[in-house]
């Protein structure tokens, strides 16, 4: 664990996987930290967002360090199956990039249990990963002025889902109805990191 | 409850308060005011607790009715203010009275003004906060001609001052205090000192996400990707280009370019309140 900080803002915790990070998220999430104002977990590392009016940060250093992570703690384990139809602008190419047919992309992709590993792009927004390594694409060499709310994504090892109509470069596979994004519910969000994704062919 | 209607507002006027707190992990940045000392004085001048809304004024051009007496302050960039065309001071408690018209003219210095009003804008919090996130899209939408906003109730304490004694905004370069970052070893041994060396000029690709720097470029010494990682405001991200971004109010939560340093939270709200063409310079932290 190496702990690096953000001037007075922000202490990042670097781990060594996705894995240890969940773990003390998980273990950080549950203590009150003060002065803490956000938790944002990554690919790699843990963000500590502090408001430095309120944050001792060699204080809080030695409370990450001292702090047992917790691997069967990450406080979201359901399940949320997700309905989506395959007809995405995308497919196509993602059958030529990965050698796959359109039929074979989405058997893989509906293949396997996902894990939201961190959110970050946009509000609700999911980065899904454990998904099949066959499915590993890069992004578009151009991004979308709009992809629509509810778009089914790759990029690299990553699923996603858009939770509203915005910009992005994802390759987009198919859509979903179901609404990953309310500001009403509580939580808003459905996938918040450790929620388990199942992908499921809408017909 | 339509206690203000806004009359004009300028080239953009967002209502803000602290922002939103504690759903970094779902995606959702703290936003809030790029300034929140201006906007913590102003509402401490009206009495308001400190986390109240206001109104952040991007270069003026905020005119405003008030429909019942009203109790304001404006703060921040020292913009002209007058009511019903009697000039009037910035850092102090204004009485508007009913049927008066508030307006504010183009700052002189600074960029962002904010407007306290007694009892706070009370339009209605979206996931615990008032602030427009102009990334996210999250709150309420910037200010529009005609837009009806209510003020809430007065809070039990008065105002204790009629003004607050505040430096100017200043109008020459801008320095700002840095911390190396937390990828300053993804550049080169000169890059630091490059950008601790140079001058910058802020663009006018700036906005409430970041400020856009032209200046010295800074020299990565490690290609590659680096993993997408949390950011605060203050950090000073760098793409490709070399040309650092400073993040400010609505920044992105994660980002995939490496920090070489980040601005101290304090010079945070003075380096929101630079102006495109404004120049910029880092000293260290001792």
């Amino acid at each position: 664990m190496r702990i690096l900080p953000l001037a007075d803002a922000g202490l990042l915790v670097e781990l060594d996987d996705l894995e240890s990070v969940h773990a003390l998220y998980a273990a950080l999430s549950r203590s009150h930290l003060p002065g803490v104002t956000n938790l944002v977990p990554a690919a790699r590392t843990l963000l500590l967002q502090l408001d430095p009016r309120h944050a001792d940060p060699a204080e809080l250093e030695r409370v990450v360090r001292e702090t047992r992570p917790d691997p069967e703690g990450v406080p979201e384990k359901e399940l949320v199956r997700v309905p989506v139809v395959y007809d995405g602008a995308d497919l196509g190419e993602v059958a030529e990039l990965t050698g796959l047919t359109e039929r074979g992309v989405i058997t893989e992709h509906t293949g396997t249990d996902w894990t939201v590993a961190f959110g970050g792009f946009a509000p609700g927004f999911g980065y899904l990963a454990g998904g099949s390594p066959r499915l590993e694409v890069p992004r578009r060499s151009e991004s979308r002025t709009r992809v629509p709310r509810g778009a089914v994504g790759l990029a690299g090892k990553f699923s996603g889902i858009y939770p509203r109509s915005s910009p992005g470069g994802w390759r987009l596979i198919g859509r979903t109805e179901l609404e990953i994004w309310r500001t009403d519910r509580q939580p808003p969000a459905l996938l918040r990191p450790g929620v388990r994704v199942r992908f499921e062919e809408a017909r | 409850m339509n206690d203000l209607r806004v009359l004009a507002t300028g080239p953009l006027a967002t209502v803000q308060d602290l922002g939103r707190t504690g759903m970094g992990d779902i995606g959702v940045g703290v936003s809030g005011a790029a300034d929140r000392r201006s906007l913590r004085l102003g509402n401490r001048l009206v009495g308001n607790r400190e986390e109240a809304a206001g109104i952040e004024i991007t270069l003026g051009g905020l005119a405003l009715c008030a429909r019942r007496g009203i109790t304001v302050a404006v703060t921040g960039a020292d913009c002209p203010v007058a009511v019903d065309g009697r000039e009037a001071a910035v850092n102090t408690v204004l009485r508007v009275p009913a049927g008066s018209e508030l307006t504010t003219g183009t700052p002189e210095r600074g960029s962002r003004a904010y407007l306290a009003v007694r009892g706070g804008v009370d339009v209605e919090p979206v996931l615990g906060s008032r602030s427009t996130d102009t990334l996210s899209g999250l709150g309420p939408d910037p200010l529009r001609t005609g837009d009806l906003l209510p003020v809430g109730t007065p809070p039990e304490g008065f105002p204790t001052v009629d003004a607050a004694p505040v430096a100017e905004p200043p109008a020459g370069d801008l320095v700002l205090t840095v911390v190396p970052g937390p990828r300053a070893d993804w550049f080169t041994d000169d890059a630091l000192s490059t950008l601790l060396g140079g001058t910058y000029r802020v663009t006018p690709r700036s906005d409430r996400v970041g400020m856009r720097l032209d200046g010295p470029l800074l020299e990565r010494a490690r290609t590659g990707e680096l993993p997408s990682e949390g950011m605060v405001p203050g950090a000073l991200q760098v793409p490709p280009s070399g040309e650092p971004t400073l993040f400010l109010a609505d920044h992105p939560v994660t980002g995939g370019y490496p920090v070489i340093a980040v601005v101290r939270s304090a010079d945070v709200d003075r380096a929101a309140q630079a102006r495109p063409g404004q120049r910029l310079r880092f000293r260290p932290a001792r």
